[in-house]
């Protein structure tokens, strides 16, 4: 019996997949963004809401990832940008591969901004890169202020965390100070946005966040 | 349960080096962080369960877990962080980053030369 080294990384297929992804995003200038959070955090909303406040001719399109049906793209469709559904039948993340197939067809140089919405789930999504140039973590107050402890490894390689539903903070027991402080225990070098996608509140500078990527690129 | 995926290309990897090889492996070695967001128990039961119906069965697999370190930015010190606790010990920064924890690495391959 021999031991022999096998230094690679258990997902390298997906990797390298990711890893043409950027190469042709980065080459055409496109920012993709990935988000990921529970069910239910509000991710559709959210794009609902960035979409309806985009000019026509910005050049933006989604890829949304859902186990079954393809509501949510009916849902974004509505805003006349190019959208399409990603139906995994049973598999809880989008992989490089998923990404890949549903962008053919797409001209890519005619995409500035993809958004890409991930499974709603804050476990899978985060193994999987898909040649995004960041990753946006939605975390609404519904849920626990520290779900950022118990889902250490998404927290931790998110770039921005989206705080959403911050009009219903007078109704639930959710602590924003503790959340804050979770989210920073996680990954100091996050950036963190509050939004209420029902009230327009922090849409400005999540917008402005984005905006920011699109000429940095 | 993302674990069923991973096994699965694990089990793709292993299959490509062991024609690569030609060589039969008896074993696989991984390390898993705390951070990878894969669960070991969960990882071995898929593991095992997709590597039956392969030819690669019997075919064992080795995880090695490893925790979650940071490294201090400011006096450089290297700790294992418990209790989400991610300040330095030394000097009580909170300037601190990840050292280690989420790997979802290949280590070695046990393979009989045939």
């Amino acid at each position: 019996m021999t031991r022999v080294p096998m230094e690679r990384k258990v997902l390298n297929e997906n990797d390298r997949l990711a890893g043409e992804l950027r190469e042709g995003f980065l080459r055409h200038g496109t920012v993709c963004l990935n988000l990921i959070s529970s069910p239910g955090s509000g991710k559709t909303m959210l794009l609902e809401r960035t979409l309806a406040s985009f000019e026509p001719s910005r050049r933006v399109a989604v890829l949304t990832g859902d186990i079954q049906t393809d509501n949510d793209a009916q849902r974004l469709a509505r805003y006349g940008f190019p959208v399409r559904q990603i139906t995994t039948g049973g598999a809880c993340h989008l992989d490089a591969r998923m990404v890949t197939s549903a962008l053919a067809g797409w001209q890519p140089d005619a995409i500035d901004l993809l958004l890409i919405e991930n499974v709603g789930n804050l476990v899978c999504p985060t193994s999987y890169d898909l040649g995004e140039e960041a990753r946006v973590v939605l975390l609404s107050v519904t849920e626990g202020e520290d779900k950022p402890l118990k889902y250490p490894a998404t927290f931790h390689r998110a770039d921005l965390v989206v705080l959403n539903k911050v009009d219903l903070l007078p109704y639930v027991p959710f602590r924003m100070d503790l959340a804050r402080e979770y989210i920073r225990r996680v990954q100091p070098d996050v950036e963190m946005v509050e939004v209420s996608c029902t009230t327009g509140v922090g849409l400005d500078t999540w917008r402005q966040w984005i905006d920011a990527r699109a000429k940095a690129s | 349960m993302h674990e069923m995926s991973i096994a699965a290309s694990m089990l793709e990897a292993v299959q490509a080096e062991s024609t690569r090889h030609g060589a039969h492996v008896l074993a696989v070695g991984v390390k898993i962080g705390e951070l990878s967001g894969v669960d070991s128990e969960s990882l071995q039961f898929c593991f095992d369960a997709l590597v039956q119906d392969t030819d690669l069965a019997p075919l064992a697999l080795h995880i090695e877990r490893l925790g979650w370190r940071n490294r201090c930015r400011q006096c450089a010190v290297d700790f294992a962080v418990e209790e989400y606790r991610t300040e330095c010990p030394q000097c009580g920064s909170a300037e601190t980053e990840l050292a280690s924890g989420n790997e979802l690495e290949f280590a070695y391959m046990e393979i009989e030369e045939t």
